[in-house]
């Protein structure tokens, strides 16, 4: 049984143990072993930032094949708020959501769309709850996974809101089986996703126990696919209405989500290093006067995502204006039909978001404290370089992986010289001893010679056996 | 007959850490706390206590900062019980009972500017604390000790 599901994965054969990633990795969750990169599981937070900065293209995302496509009799496609960000201004959203009817699907539903109901179940949440401030966003995987491995003290505070993506999924499909007469089941929805973290939420979600999506495809792939079909022929139905609107489609990029929440003191910040040191922040208890935070791993948000095609910078002059022609004021929704999903359940997660306690050197908390000890000593006699050769990422990282016993002092480069110094000297002063027998006068010929015949043989004393024992 | 007499039980494995903290110096403040939370991550002490243990650490780091020339900031765990010591050599604090007040603040204006000093320090740590002591000497230093227990 597979404990974690990864989205993100490794080409061995690409992979050629150059040791970018375990630096870059946020959670340490990466090391390389007989010149391979090895992914730690259970520390691994699926945010793509290796995917990203691999010069050998060795990582990438696990997403679903089209194939998929066939196992459901209808099949939702749910575009991501920053799909559409990846399109020229020529061609608007009707004509790229038009075209995903001709690359299989029977239908779309809008993901912006879900977003601006999960934008006011977070208003209507921060109003009627009394809550630890600054509440953090629960629409970012990576970023909660990150909360469960490094920040687990923090995880009361995430809001306990479902993604615009479990919520567009549930409203796909439920609308699909009442117009069409459908069993659920025989409908299928996929996510066009701009990250690996996405799918990892899919096949492994975290606020609930099964996600209500069935699939993820690359946003690049469907990108490649929709492209082929733009303005070619006409689609199967007439042109739809557009149901999302600016503040739904904002989403897509950084900040879009607090602009569509709205009301409050409310705290934007992306890329994974950022969002680090403001969570660090938040522990220190420093952000008191804030009320929400948005918290992406990727800079620029989603359109920032492994995934996605357009330059990040590109992709967010498009949103915003996208965002601005289509309006950012109300919904397209009525109160009654938000209040009524909200009532139901379908906005909030049904599941609390656990820690991972990945840090924890032994379950044993004597035997941990007898080690974190050991660590800090091994960290202490380590050069400080982080040079990376070892194949963990940090000196600090190495004196924990020898505390846990899969590391040894000597894989650090330094640290094997001084020992092969050591031991060369030993040679050296071993080579220069002669035998009393061969009776002839060597560096220790005085000594020696005084006691010829005596009890202590010469060298007795410095012979001993350092050098030859231990590791 | 003495060995005997010698408390029973397995002895107590404690771990001692103890991080220098300049004053003045923001560019690194926070760094000591840091290290002792993620030392206190890796002990596996429940999530809750660090919560508490990290705002303990992190006000007290500040506190000399802010306040002092130089200090030191302990720790010391055990299981059950974390003992964190902030000693400095600084102006040390004439009314503790003042210092306490929430809001109360000796700090500078330069320093507020940057966002410090609001005078919660002390009433944070007190807060976060099971027990909390305050030793100080005007114009020598202050030595605040907050211990953390019950887990």
């Amino acid at each position: 049984m597979v404990q974690y599901f990864h989205s993100v994965k490794l080409d061995r054969e690409a992979c050629k143990g150059c040791t970018n990633c375990i630096k870059r990795c946020p959670t340490e969750a990466i090391r390389v072993r007989e010149g391979k990169a090895v992914i730690l599981e259970e520390r691994c937070i699926d945010c793509g930032e290796c995917i990203r900065i691999c010069p050998n293209h060795a990582k990438s995302a696990l997403t679903d094949p089209f194939t998929r496509l066939g196992d459901f009799a209808h099949r939702i496609a749910l575009p991501a708020p920053s799909f559409y960000g990846q399109f020229r201004p020529e061609t608007p959203p009707e004509a790229f959501l038009q075209a995903l009817l001709k690359i299989g699907f029977d239908d779309v539903y809008e993901v912006p769309y879900a977003a601006e109901a999960v934008s006011q179940a977070i208003r209507r949440y921060m109003e009627e709850h009394r809550y630890r401030r600054p509440l953090i966003s629960s629409a970012c995987p990576a970023v909660v996974r990150l909360l469960q491995v490094r920040f687990p003290e923090l995880l009361e505070q995430v809001i306990p809101v479902e993604s615009p993506m479990e919520v567009a999924a549930y409203l796909a499909k439920d609308k699909a089986s009442a117009d069409l007469g459908l069993e659920k089941k025989k409908i299928g929805a996929f996510f066009i996703s701009p990250c690996a973290a996405k799918v990892t939420a899919v096949k492994q979600p975290v606020g609930r126990a099964e996600s209500n999506v069935d699939g993820a495809f690359a946003m690049a792939a469907v990108y490649g696919e929709v492209l082929k079909h733009l303005g070619r022929g006409s689609a199967k139905r007439p042109p739809r209405r557009i149901r999302a609107g600016g503040l739904g489609i904002g989403w897509g990029r950084a900040g879009g989500e607090n602009v569509a929440i709205g009301k409050g003191s409310l705290l934007a910040v992306d890329g994974i290093h950022s969002v680090i040191a403001v969570l660090e922040e938040v522990e220190k208890g420093r952000l008191h006067d804030v009320d929400y935070l948005e918290a992406q791993a990727c800079i620029g948000g989603c359109i920032g995502g492994p995934l996605a095609v357009e330059n990040p910078f590109v992709a967010r002059v498009r949103m915003k204006n996208l965002s601005e022609q289509s309006g950012q004021k109300g919904f397209q929704f009525s109160a009654d039909e938000l209040a009524n999903w909200y009532d139901q359940g379908l906005l909030t997660m049904s599941k609390k978001v656990a820690a991972r306690p990945v840090m924890q050197l032994d379950k044993d908390l004597q035997q941990a404290i007898t080690m974190t000890g050991t660590l800090e000593r091994t960290v202490g006699e380590l050069p400080g370089l982080d040079c990376g050769s070892c194949g963990s990422p940090s000196c600090r990282t190495l004196a924990e992986d020898i505390v846990r016993g899969v590391a040894f002092e000597t894989d650090c480069v330094f640290k094997l010289r001084d020992r092969v110094q050591v031991l060369a000297q030993e040679v050296l002063e071993l080579a220069r001893k002669v035998p009393p027998a061969m009776g002839q006068k060597g560096p220790n010929a005085n000594q020696g010679q005084g006691g010829a015949s005596g009890q202590s043989p010469p060298g007795a004393v410095d012979g001993s056996p350092s050098g030859g024992q231990g590791r | 007959m003495s060995e005997q007499s010698s408390p029973p039980g397995v002895p107590q494995a404690s771990l001692q850490l103890a991080y220098p903290v300049r004053g003045l110096d923001f560019s690194s403040a926070g760094e000591a706390a840091g290290r002792i939370k993620r030392a206190l991550q890796q002990i596996g002490v429940p999530s809750a206590v660090i919560r508490r243990a990290a705002i303990v650490a992190y006000e007290a780091e500040m506190n000399i900062v802010i306040h002092a020339r130089q200090g030191t900031l302990r720790a010391s765990i055990s299981p059950g019980r974390i003992e964190l010591i902030a000693e400095d050599e600084g102006p040390g604090i004439a009314d503790i009972e003042q210092a306490m007040q929430e809001g109360f603040s000796t700090a500078p204006d330069h320093i507020r500017e940057m966002g410090f000093g609001a005078g919660m320090g002390l009433s944070n740590i007190k807060r976060c604390s099971s027990q909390m002591t305050i030793v100080s000497d005007v114009g020598r230093g202050t030595k605040v000790t907050a211990i953390l227990t019950g887990w």
